[in-house]
């Protein structure tokens, strides 16, 4: 198996394939649309007290990125413009990356906490951390 | 060459798996002008170098990841990015200028002097 960026388990590794597997093979996408290109790539992950969110969206002026939760459903929204040029005398020799309007979205666990956010954009990835409701986290309980 | 036998040169060079980044090339008379989404890469992990003919991209992606956290998805899953192209002959790889930001990296390789396309007079005798 490669060497991961993610510590991930087997179970998101086998997830993961299946997953691949059906984009190539069959209709059955989620209802929120999964392209073989989807900008910004997503990661997820999620540690006892927060939810942590990574988009890999490079080119973007953070302060055009839209970032909204709504009954649990954290969307990011944005457009990324074309660096190519129009003028008559150049030749795009290749054309691979995304432009254009995108708009993703992540479900959010039921005790992620909408009024507890933060989200930074540095080298191309905004970082979206969400707390989770101290209610929801483990504690000790005393015992008298 | 089949993707296999690329696959076993590579573990050969003791290359380890990457991603390949997208890019875009634009060539007009001055030169190629390329643009490669590296997201994550900071500064100092992003190497770009020529040799012989060939121009390689190799960067490292370092994400501030949360303490003790485990990852429940994953659609970015190897930690670093390679790509590599063939350079031509009219290109001064010399002269390049590269510049990084919010994870794309723009590197502009301009074309040999000798190279231009220049406008040839007709004497008319």
């Amino acid at each position: 198996m490669f060497q991961t960026l993610f510590p991930g388990d087997l179970f998101a590794e086998l997830d993961r394939m299946q997953r691949q597997m059906r984009q190539f093979t069959g209709p059955m996408t989620s209802i929120r649309g999964f392209g073989r290109s989807t900008y910004p790539a997503l990661n997820v992950g999620g540690t006892p007290d927060s939810v942590e969110i990574y988009a890999f969206a490079p080119g973007l002026d953070p302060t055009t990125i839209v970032a909204t939760i709504e009954r649990g459903v954290l969307t990011l929204s944005g457009e990324r413009r074309t660096e190519l040029p129009v003028s008559d005398d150049a030749r795009v020799r290749l054309d691979e990356r995304f432009a254009g309007r995108f708009s993703r979205a992540v479900s959010l666990p039921d005790d992620a906490d909408p009024d507890h956010v933060t989200a930074n954009y540095a080298d191309g990835v905004l970082h979206v951390s969400v707390k989770r409701r101290e209610s929801a986290q483990r504690r000790r309980i005393t015992i008298d | 060459m089949t993707s296999n036998d690329i696959a076993k040169q590579e573990s050969a060079r003791g290359e380890t798996a990457a991603m390949l980044p997208p890019v875009d090339v634009v060539e007009d008379d001055s030169g190629i002008t390329l643009y490669a989404d590296l997201p994550g890469v900071p500064k100092d992990k992003l190497n770009v170098r020529v040799e012989a003919d060939a121009l390689t991209i190799e960067a490292e992606v370092s994400l501030p990841l949360a303490q003790g956290m485990e990852a429940s998805y994953a659609e970015v899953q190897l930690p670093r990015y390679r790509r590599t192209f063939t350079l031509g002959q009219e290109l001064d790889s010399d002269k390049a200028v590269a510049e990084f930001r919010n994870g794309v990296l723009r590197l502009h390789i301009p074309k040999a002097a000798h190279a231009r396309p220049r406008r040839i007079e007709v004497q008319v005798g």
